[in-house]
C-alpha cells in the first residue's frame, strides 16, 4: 500500500490505496468513510466517484477499457492508473498517448501491473510519468532506464 | 542515398549500449529468458536449430558499398563466411555466438546499420522496389517516403509491443515490384488529376498460414499525410487487434473481423484528430528527403555504346544474361543489373563474404557505389552504364553471380528451411538445389519463360510460397517431410494466391511434380502465353489430371 513507485524519475512513496475491483461492498464503503486518496478500477469509479472528492478518486483502467467514461472528468482526475497484464501487451501505450495528446490529460498517468524496466523509456515517451514496478523488479536500479536514449522519438503525433 | 544525421547515428550507438546491457543482464541471471525474449528479437536475435541467428535490417533493401563490405567482414569475423539475404531484403547471419552479437551490432553501427525491430511484435522492416528510383514505369521515387516512415517506425515507442509483426511495403513503379497486397499495410505511388502525390493505400494483406491479398482502405492518401493515416492504423491495430491467439493476432484478422468499412471507420475517427496536425509532413521534410536519393554525380552514358553492341552480337552467353538480368533503366544509356544469387548448388539467397566484397567492388566500378537487394533474393546494381555491361558481366561469373535466370525457373525464392530455422516443419534448400539441378539446362528455361517457384519450409511462408505461380510449402505429417504444391498464386497488379493441387509429395518427387507441370503447360500454352496465364486460363484440372493421373 506504501510501495514505493517512480514518479517523474524519483522513489516516492505510493499515497494510493488501491481497491481491488472484487472488494466488498462494506469494505469500500469504509475506505470512502476514511476519505481516500482511493484507486478504483473503472466501474467502481463510475459508482462511487461521488461520493469522494475528485481530488481523492483516482481511476485504474484496464488494458479493455475504453476512454469514453472518463473523458468527461479529464480535468478533474488526480490520477489514471493504467494496467498492463503483461508487458507485452502494448495496449496502454495508445491509450496513454490518446490520453495524453488527443484528449490532453494533464494529471498523473501511472503504468502498473507488469512494469518492467526496460520498457520504461518507452512508456515514458507515450506519456506516463509514473511507475509502478512489478514486484522484483530493483527500482533503484530502473532509475537508469529514463536514460536508455539521448534520442527522441521523431515525427508523427507527440 | 540516405545519410544518417547525428539523430540517427544516436539512436543505433544508444541502442547499442542498451542491447549490451541487456545481453549482459541476461547472461548473469538477473534478466528472464521470456522477459529477454522480446528484446532480443527487437535486436534481430533468434536462438536457431544450431545456433544464434542475427537477422540485420537492409532499409528499403539499399546498400552502399561499404555497408556490404561490413557484411562481409562481419560475415568472416562472426559467421562462417556467408549470410542469406532474405525475401524481406534482410541479411542473416546464421552462426553468431550469443555473447558477440552486441559486439557486431556496434560493428553496423558504425556503418549506419542496425538489426532493430528485424523481429518482434513491431513494426518490421520498410521494403520497397529493388528498381525504386531508376525504373523506367516510376509515377515517383518511393525512397524518399520509405526513409520517412522508416524514421517513424524506428523505436515508435506506442507500436514496440503490438498483437503480432507488422510489415510495410511502399513502391512506386506502374507495376508493383514490392508486393505491396501482401504486407500488412502496402502503399502504391499515385498522383492525382491536380497533380498531388499521394498514395493509395491497401491493408490487411499478408501470407502465413491465413494468406490475404490487402484491400484498398485508401484510395488517395496525400503525402503530407503519411505518418498520421498509417499511425491511425496502427493505433486502432494495437488497441483493437486480437492478442488471444497468435495466429489470429495480424491486422488481416482484424480487417476481417470489423470489415473493411467498419476498420476503415476507426481509422477515419483517428485521422480526423490527427489530419492536419503537428503530424503533416512539410514539404521542407520531402524536398531534403529527396535529395539524399538523386543522383546527380552519374556522368552521360551512350545508349548506342559500341562496346555494348558488339559484346551483344558476339557472345550468345552475354546476350542471354543481358535478356534476363538487365532491366531498362529510364536513363537509356543505363541499365539496371541483377546479381544472381540462385547459382544451382548454394541456397538461394546467400551469398558469401568474397561474392559480398566483390559486389561491393563491382558497384564502386560500374554502379555508384550502390546495390540493392530485392526480395526474391538477389542483389541488384541499380546504375550500370551500358558500356560497361560486357566488362561487368566477366566481373559477375568470376564472382559465381552471372546465372541469366532472372525471372526463371531457377531463381527460386526460398526460406532457409529444417536446416537452419527451428520453426520450420522441412527443409527447403534442398528441394530448391534439386529444382535447380534438374532444370539447369537454360534452353528449356528460356523456352518455359518467366516463372516464379517459391518455397518455404512451414506456413509462416518466409518464402513466399502462396504467391509463386508454382509454390511449395514443406509439411509434416507423422514426422515426415512432405511438400504441399500450389499454382495460380502471383504478385503484382493482379495478385492472386495459389491454390493447392492436391496431397503434398515426398520430396524426391517434387522435380517430377514441376516437370509434369511444365509438360501441361508447354503442351496446352498459346503463343506468348506465360506459365502463369496458362494457369489463370485452364484453372487447375488439367495440371492436377497430369500430376496424380485420373484417380485424384
Amino acid at each position: 500500500m506504501s510501495a514505493a513507485i517512480l514518479k517523474h524519475g524519483e522513489i516516492v512513496a505510493d499515497r494510493w490505496q488501491p481497491i481491488a475491483a472484487d472488494a466488498s461492498a462494506a469494505h469500500i464503503a469504509d475506505a470512502i468513510a476514511a476519505g481516500g486518496p482511493l484507486l478504483l478500477p473503472l466501474p467502481l469509479w463510475l459508482a462511487h466517484r461521488a461520493e469522494l472528492e475528485p481530488q481523492r478518486a483516482g481511476v485504474l483502467l484496464v488494458a479493455e477499457d475504453g476512454l469514453d467514461a472518463v473523458l468527461p472528468w479529464l480535468d478533474d482526475i488526480p490520477l489514471i492508473a493504467i494496467h498492463f497484464p503483461v508487458f507485452t501487451d502494448g495496449r496502454g501505450y495508445s491509450l496513454a498517448r490518446l490520453l495524453r495528446n488527443r484528449h490532453g490529460y494533464r494529471g498523473e498517468l501511472r503504468a502498473v501491473g507488469d512494469v518492467l524496466r526496460d520498457q520504461l523509456y518507452f512508456l515514458h515517451r507515450c506519456g506516463f510519468d509514473a511507475f509502478a514496478l512489478r514486484a522484483d523488479q530493483a527500482v533503484e536500479e530502473a532509475r537508469a532506464a529514463f536514460a536508455d536514449y539521448s534520442w527522441a522519438p521523431l515525427g508523427g503525433r507527440g | 542515398m540516405y545519410r544518417y544525421n547525428e539523430t540517427d547515428q544516436r539512436l543505433v550507438d544508444d541502442r547499442v549500449v542498451q542491447f549490451r546491457d541487456q545481453m549482459a543482464r541476461f547472461l548473469d541471471g538477473r534478466l528472464a529468458e521470456d522477459e529477454f525474449r522480446p528484446l532480443r528479437l527487437q535486436n534481430g536475435l533468434y536462438i536457431q536449430r544450431h545456433a544464434p541467428m542475427l537477422r540485420v535490417a537492409i532499409p528499403y533493401g539499399t546498400l552502399a558499398a561499404y555497408q556490404l563490405r561490413k557484411l562481409a567482414d562481419i560475415a568472416r569475423r562472426y559467421d562462417r563466411g556467408y549470410g542469406h539475404f532474405t525475401t524481406r531484403s534482410n541479411i542473416q547471419f546464421n552462426w553468431v555466438r550469443l555473447e558477440e552479437t552486441p559486439d557486431i551490432l556496434a560493428e553496423l553501427a558504425a556503418v549506419q546499420m542496425h538489426a532493430i525491430q528485424t523481429s518482434g511484435n513491431c513494426i518490421r522492416n520498410i521494403t520497397t522496389d529493388q528498381f525504386a528510383g531508376v525504373a523506367a514505369d516510376e509515377l515517383f521515387d518511393p525512397r524518399p517516403y520509405c526513409e520517412i516512415v522508416r524514421q517513424w517506425s524506428t523505436l515508435a515507442p506506442e507500436f514496440l509491443f503490438l498483437p503480432r509483426k507488422f510489415k510495410i511495403a511502399i513502391a512506386g513503379g506502374e507495376e508493383d515490384r514490392a508486393a505491396v497486397r501482401f504486407h500488412d499495410i502496402g502503399a502504391r505511388a499515385r498522383v492525382a488529376e491536380d497533380g498531388r502525390i499521394g498514395f493509395q493505400v491497401f491493408v490487411g494483406g499478408g501470407l502465413g498460414r491465413t494468406p490475404m491479398v490487402g484491400q484498398c482502405l485508401k484510395d488517395f492518401l496525400p503525402r503530407e499525410e503519411l505518418l498520421n493515416y498509417f499511425e491511425a492504423i496502427l493505433r486502432v491495430y494495437n488497441r483493437y487487434g486480437r492478442r488471444d491467439n497468435k495466429y489470429k493476432a495480424r491486422i488481416k484478422i482484424l480487417v476481417k473481423d470489423l470489415t473493411l468499412e467498419g476498420f476503415g471507420r476507426e481509422v477515419e475517427d483517428e485521422w480526423a484528430w490527427s489530419r492536419g496536425g503537428p503530424g503533416v509532413i512539410a514539404e521542407q521534410t520531402f524536398d531534403d528527403m529527396a535529395a539524399f536519393f538523386a543522383r546527380a554525380d552519374l556522368p552521360p552514358a551512350d545508349a548506342a555504346d559500341p562496346v555494348y553492341a558488339a559484346a551483344l552480337a558476339g557472345s550468345r552467353a552475354f546476350a542471354r544474361w543481358v535478356e534476363r538480368n538487365v532491366a531498362a533503366h529510364r536513363d537509356p544509356g543505363r541499365a539496371i543489373v541483377t546479381l544472381s544469387l540462385k547459382k544451382a548448388g548454394s541456397p538461394p539467397g546467400d551469398a558469401t563474404a568474397e561474392q559480398m566484397d566483390g559486389v561491393a567492388e563491382l558497384a564502386e566500378r560500374f554502379g555508384a557505389g550502390e546495390i540493392r537487394v530485392s526480395h526474391e533474393q538477389n542483389l541488384v546494381l541499380p546504375h550500370v552504364a551500358r558500356r560497361d555491361l560486357p566488362a561487368l558481366w566477366e566481373g559477375a561469373r568470376a564472382l559465381g553471380l552471372a546465372t541469366p535466370n532472372i525471372g526463371l525457373l531457377t531463381d527460386v525464392v526460398c526460406c532457409p528451411g529444417g536446416d537452419f530455422c527451428s520453426l520450420a516443419n522441412a527443409r527447403s534448400i534442398p528441394v530448391a538445389a534439386a529444382v535447380q539441378q534438374r532444370f539447369e539446362d537454360l534452353d528449356y528455361q528460356f523456352d518455359i519463360g518467366p516463372l516464379e517457384l517459391n518455397m518455404s519450409g512451414c506456413v509462416n511462408a518466409c518464402g513466399h510460397h502462396h504467391i509463386g505461380h508454382i509454390g511449395i510449402l514443406g509439411v509434416d505429417k507423422n514426422n515426415e517431410e512432405y511438400y504441399q504444391v500450389t499454382i495460380g498464386g502471383r504478385e503484382g497488379t493482379r495478385a492472386a494466391i495459389g491454390k493447392v493441387i492436391g496431397p503434398a509429395f515426398a520430396a524426391q518427387q517434387i522435380p517430377y511434380v514441376i516437370q509434369r507441370l511444365l509438360e501441361v503447360y508447354l503442351a496446352l500454352r498459346h503463343e506468348g502465353e506465360l506459365f502463369i496465364d496458362a494457369v489463370e486460363r485452364l484453372g487447375l484440372e488439367p495440371f492436377k489430371t497430369r500430376v496424380y493421373g485420373g484417380g485424384a
